[in-house]
């Protein structure tokens, strides 16, 4: 895939919420001294009016958010996944999930392949934690395309949000022309019969690739890109189950809490099916350039080619 | 303010009051204290100071407040049912399954509460909020919090001062209810908030001391408010925590806990005693 384009999720963002600026004037943008990293800057620098910097006080901006919005506006609220989730997941859930508050969480640098920043700022925690508040939408769009479409369907939801976007540049999978978005809605990207391979976020690009992979090797795997972790796309996640017999799931998470368990307790109860999580292992994450840190922690295509040999074995 | 407006303020802080020891001992449980504590300013707020219409309780442009020491929902409650919010059976209910009067506040059930709190330290984050979002939208309403002395022990009750000054939020008024009582015991001891004054006039914010059970202090404190540009406001009322009641008075004891049907006759005819005084005058 060495000629395919590649943009991070959170330029994505940025660009998604200058466009959507220009659109609605009930759109405002917080964040908390990361406008530049968080590409909320962007934003900030075609509507300097409607941008306000909460400075490194995230549990202040989380609920300034949650008051803006009910006044009628609809605030974006940006940090550091690990920082908006985690810092501010109690105020969150208190100020915004229980009020059901229209507010919309933009967290960048999601998962390890933060890099090179090391543990203290890789969020494996953010879909565990934003899942268990009643009411919350929690998407992790796989790229460009589909990341600004989260983003205008996060704005035209109304309801509190959550919205995961990475550092690093990832390939674009989606054409724009023929793509078509909707909350909770997975998408089926390669048709298969003898495993399915549900991912979120950047592991979507590397199931793909890793289904053309089993392919040669004998093996036809179903791709599914599941954006929307909650709520689930359960008819989507119990047909391919039920046709395959086999599920992997794969997400830049902690196997505990996110993607894997949402789909492991769907099938328990309603089509028990063997299912293997790739994920973070319950584990730290450390310093290293991002690409690196993916596979070392198994979070490849060539990870993903190696369960599935195993599991079809 | 006139001899007659006073009095007719008195009497509904007395009926507020009442308020508070009914639901409270209906509920079984409950926060009189900072209730009691702060009665004469839910009076005075929602008879004099505050811009709402109990029939549209949405009506946007209206005043905001915000309970930030949300466990004191029972003077809340009392207030707004005797401003014509809800009626006054309703207090009643308070805690009980299928009421829409929560422990605390829920801005989805109950008319004319404008957020939901009750997590310390928040409540004034969210005002800030609202007071920036009416600034954006050009509305001429304002927005009040009001803030226990113990609560602002929370951190983040610092950060929301330091965004309200940054944004030079001249509608927002901070009210802070320094009963000088918590859980634990005297805030002092338990961790000392002290000057709270200063502390806030450090973070910016034009800041008045008055005595919270003094109507005439109230009007000059929030024309002051009214009348303060470029910069928040902010008043440090001092109060007695359980006032009123005799044996609630000044009893840390009384913070989270309800009179029983002994307890709540002794509170109801001191206060029954109160009101027929004030409305002697």
């Amino acid at each position: 895939m060495a000629d395919v384009k590649k943009i991070a999720t959170r330029d994505s963002y940025g660009n998604a919420l200058k466009e959507l600026g220009a659109e609605h004037e009930d759109l405002i943008v917080f964040d908390a001294d990361l406008a530049g990293a968080t590409k909320t800057g962007v934003f900030k620098k075609a509507f300097p009016n409607r941008h306000f910097d909460c400075g490194i006080a995230e549990a202040d901006m989380i609920v300034a958010a949650a008051g803006a919005s009910t006044m009628g506006l609809v605030p974006f609220a940006s940090s550091f996944a690990m920082f908006a989730a985690g810092r501010g997941f109690e105020q969150i859930r208190n100020s915004i999930g229980y009020p059901h508050l229209n507010v919309k969480i933009g967290a960048t640098h999601g998962g390890i392949s933060v890099g090179e920043d090391g543990a203290s700022h890789q969020c494996c925690e953010d879909f565990a934690l934003m899942r268990s508040i009643p009411g919350m939408v929690v998407m992790c769009p796989s790229d460009d395309v589909e990341a600004r479409a989260a983003v205008r369907a996060a704005y035209e939801h109304q309801g509190p949000v959550y919205l995961r976007f990475g550092r690093l540049a990832v390939p674009v999978i989606h054409d724009e022309a023929s793509f078509s978005f909707a909350i909770g809605k997975g998408e089926v990207l390669r048709d298969g019969t003898d495993v399915a391979i549900l991912a979120t976020g950047l592991m979507v690009a590397e199931a793909v690739e890793a289904a053309q992979t089993l392919a040669e090797a004998g093996i036809s795997a179903c791709v599914v890109n599941l954006c929307t972790i909650k709520p689930l796309d359960e008819e989507l996640v119990l047909r391919v189950a039920q046709k395959c017999g086999k599920v992997i799931t794969c997400e830049e998470h902690n196997i505990i809490g996110g993607l894997g368990e949402a789909v492991c307790a769907l099938l328990s109860e309603k089509c028990p099916t063997p299912v293997r999580r790739i994920g973070v292992n319950d584990e730290f994450g450390h310093s290293g350039p991002a690409a690196a840190l993916l596979k070392q922690f198994g979070l490849s295509a060539e990870h993903i080619v190696e369960v599935a040999k195993d599991f079809c074995k | 303010m006139t001899t007659s407006e006073k009095k007719q303020l008195a009497a509904a802080a007395c009926k507020v009051r009442m308020g508070v020891i009914k639901g409270t001992h209906a509920a079984k449980a409950g926060h009189p204290g900072g209730s009691l504590s702060a009665a004469d300013l839910f009076a005075y707020l929602y008879f004099r100071e505050l811009r709402v219409d109990p029939a549209n309780p949405h009506w946007e442009d209206r005043d905001r407040f915000v309970l930030s020491k949300g466990h004191t929902a029972p003077g809340l409650y009392a207030a707004l049912a005797l401003r014509g919010f809800f009626p006054e059976e309703d207090l009643l209910t308070l805690r009980h399954i299928g009421s829409h009067l929560q422990g605390h506040p829920n801005m989805n059930l109950t008319p004319g509460v404008d957020m939901s709190t009750g997590s310390l330290g928040q409540g004034i984050s969210a005002a800030a909020g609202m007071a920036l979002a009416a600034k954006y939208q050009g509305r001429q309403c304002r927005v009040y919090a009001l803030l226990g002395d113990g609560e602002i022990q929370e951190g983040q009750v610092w950060e929301a001062l330091m965004f309200a000054h940054h944004y030079k939020l001249d509608n927002l008024c901070v009210i802070v209810d320094n009963n000088g009582l918590q859980i634990d015991g005297n805030v002092a001891d338990v961790m000392n908030p002290y000057p709270i004054a200063e502390k806030l006039q450090a973070f910016g914010l034009e800041t008045m001391e008055i005595d919270g059970h003094d109507f005439d202090q109230m009007e000059v404190a929030f024309a002051k408010a009214r009348a303060t540009k470029g910069v928040p406001f902010a008043i440090v009322m001092k109060t007695v925590k359980g006032k009123g009641v005799s044996y609630m008075e000044n009893q840390a004891g009384w913070h989270g806990k309800a009179p029983n049907d002994e307890e709540y006759e002794i509170a109801m005819k001191e206060l029954s005693a109160q009101l027929a005084e004030v409305e002697g005058m």
